[in-house]
């Protein structure tokens, strides 16, 4: 008799976490929808739908279809690549640190870029006169990073996939590329010096329809296999060995993990440089408000982090219009003091320990 | 379900840990594993649930070797309760007991999923914690917590390394009496245990384990005076009163 009171309590638990997940995709509507209106040049709520149902003027449809509409896209999805990998990887690593790069993604990636803008920047394109410029930076970043998670995950498959060996190699691997930045740095150009630091900053400027369809193509498998392996995650986050008790092959799981994490943000960085905070705090955050069950957290912070990219370009663009800050700024200076803040309330103490 | 051991060796790396270990498990049984630490007790309890996979010799699970089991359908018949969780997960009780539900749930628990585990909070006395972060809770409440996600895997075995380290004297008691109930419903208990005098009166079994070998195996009778000196190399005096006899650290050696 009280058992099935308990199954409704818990049931209704479950509804509340999900109403947590509706309202934050309403809130993605609303702002996306806010963030296309917005702006230096004038648009109005008229002129979507006008545009949409094929009435619209070609200025604003120019204006709609291709800088507002890719640039929210591009926001949303690379907030949700960013937040879901950085909840995979501190579930996967059982450390409230990790995030899409720890396993030295950002550092890989700069040192890729300025690597193709140093060597390859008139010289490439002499080489490969198919590709433009920009597309060779961002071969170069994703290639980087791709060999950096490699190393790392073959480090993991030699030494033991545990947490503790994972992130020290991120640590070491992340330090050896930022060296290598530096270096290149210094060999560079005035010219190629600027290229590499606007790089850096994470800008969704860059954003087009390419990149979107790219991003989404890519993005869509991976949410749908964190979202299956839930219930693998969970295990692992009560150590490998009650895991694999559950039947859970640790090691697999969590290579297979951090790789499907880490390409997603390995995309993301080539497109649009490095974005902080995102993948770090957003989980901490949606961990806070809902609990840290994987089935919920997985999807919720995904969206949350959508919503917060969003919010913060669209800050961003706004708060000093014309002038458009890179969102990569915009993120840490909302981010950092946020973390703060979570962290002197002492957000999941036991958690941290 | 019975358990087997047969010639059982494990080796990490190349230090031997276990050897030569044999011995027979009935079903429903309560077992005590005692020995001193290093002596190869939560190594056993891995093997024996297929975390760590023996180099010789093998386990049988009704006869049949343990590896021939998939690991889904093992995880549905044998359940573990590691010695010191990691660091808990910011999740309500019910969440973490449902992850016992793993090898039934695809991907959403089912009403049956749900049924079960709230039956099991009940019956642990967790109900009333249920909607509270398994962090907020004591270590008593905790170790009951893990107990209750072992048993929402609904196991014929039960393997325990150590369930009562870090509980006071109370929550020991609880724990173990709450072994005892699930051990007379027919569910087998292993547990790696430290304190004899505890092991020797809620056991039934108990294997005796010295650096890696059986030292011995039987009934309770083999709690001696002469068997607790010899596995732990100590002094001791035994105490009897009503009936049970109680093994203490000799004084004068002691202090």
């Amino acid at each position: 008799m009280k058992s099935t009171e308990l199954v409704q309590d818990y049931s209704r638990y479950r509804s509340r976490r999900i109403l947590f997940i509706l309202l934050v995709f309403l809130g993605i509507i609303i702002v996306g929808m806010y963030a296309v209106v917005v702006g230096a040049a004038g648009i109005s709520f008229g002129d979507i739908f006008r545009v949409f149902t094929g009435r619209g003027d070609p200025v604003s449809e120019q204006i709609i279809l291709n800088i507002r509409l890719p640039r929210v896209l591009a926001a949303l999805l690379a907030g949700l690549a960013l937040s879901a990998s950085g909840t995979v990887m501190q579930s996967l690593l059982r450390n409230p640190l990790a995030s899409p790069f720890t396993l030295g993604i950002s550092g890989a990636a700069a040192f890729g870029a300025s690597f193709a803008i140093v060597f390859f920047g008139s010289a490439g394109l002499a080489l490969f006169p198919w590709l433009s410029d920009q597309y060779l930076v961002m071969f170069s970043a994703f290639a980087w990073s791709m060999v950096s998670t490699g190393f790392i995950l073959a480090i993991a498959r030699y030494r033991g996939a545990t947490p503790e060996v994972m992130i020290l190699a991120g640590i070491a691997i992340g330090s050896l590329f930022g060296a290598g930045v530096s270096a290149l740095q210094y060999v560079a150009t005035d010219v190629e010096l600027a290229a590499i630091v606007f790089w850096m900053f994470g800008d969704l400027g860059r954003a087009a329809w390419d990149d979107v369809l790219v991003l989404s193509l890519l993005l869509f498998p991976i949410l749908i296999y964190f979202s299956l392996k839930a219930w693998s995650y969970k295990a692992l986050q009560s150590g490998d060995e009650f895991a694999r008790s559950l039947g859970v092959n640790a090691f697999r799981v969590r290579l297979t993990g951090m790789l499907a994490a880490s390409l997603a943000t390995a995309v993301v960085v080539s497109f649009y440089g490095i974005i902080a905070f995102v993948g770090l705090v957003v989980p901490h955050i949606v961990r806070r408000c809902i609990g840290g069950d994987d089935s919920f957290l997985i999807p919720a912070s995904a969206l949350f982090g959508a919503l917060f990219l969003l919010l913060s370009d669209t800050v961003a663009r706004t708060l000093f219009s014309p002038v458009i800050l890179p969102v990569g700024i915009l993120t840490s200076f909302i981010g950092a003091p946020l973390f703060l803040f979570l962290l002197l309330k002492g957000m999941g103490r036991g958690y941290w320990s | 379900m019975n358990i087997e051991l047969r010639n059982i060796e494990f080796a990490y790396d190349k230090t031997p840990v276990l050897q030569n270990i044999n011995g027979r498990i009935e079903p429903g049984q309560f077992v005590a594993l005692v020995g001193p630490n290093g002596s190869g007790k939560s190594t056993l309890i891995k093997c024996i649930n297929g975390i760590l996979r023996v180099q010789k010799g093998e386990v049988l699970l009704d006869g049949n070797n343990l590896e021939t089991y998939g690991s889904n359908r093992l995880s549905q018949k044998m359940a573990y309760v590691p010695q010191t969780e990691q660091k808990a997960v910011p999740m309500s009780v019910f969440d973490a007991v449902l992850i016992g539900r793993k090898p039934y749930i695809r991907f959403k628990p089912a009403k049956r999923d749900m049924e079960i585990t709230a039956d099991i909070l009940e019956r642990l006395n967790l109900a009333s914690v249920a909607m509270r972060d398994v962090n907020k809770l004591s270590g008593g409440q905790q170790q009951r917590v893990f107990i209750a996600r072992a048993l929402a895997q609904e196991p014929e075995i039960l393997l325990l390394d150590e369930p009562t380290a870090n509980l006071d004297l109370k929550y020991q008691v609880d724990v173990l009496k709450l072994l005892g109930s699930l051990t007379r419903q027919g569910i087998t208990v292993v547990m790696a245990m430290h304190d004899i005098n505890l092991a020797a009166m809620y056991s039934r079994q108990v294997m005796m384990m010295k650096e890696g070998q059986l030292f011995a195996s039987g009934g309770k009778e083999i709690f001696t005076a002469e068997n607790v000196e010899k596995l732990y190399d100590v002094h001791v005096e035994t105490i009897h009163k009503n009936g049970t006899v109680y093994i203490v650290p000799d004084r004068i050696h002691s202090i």
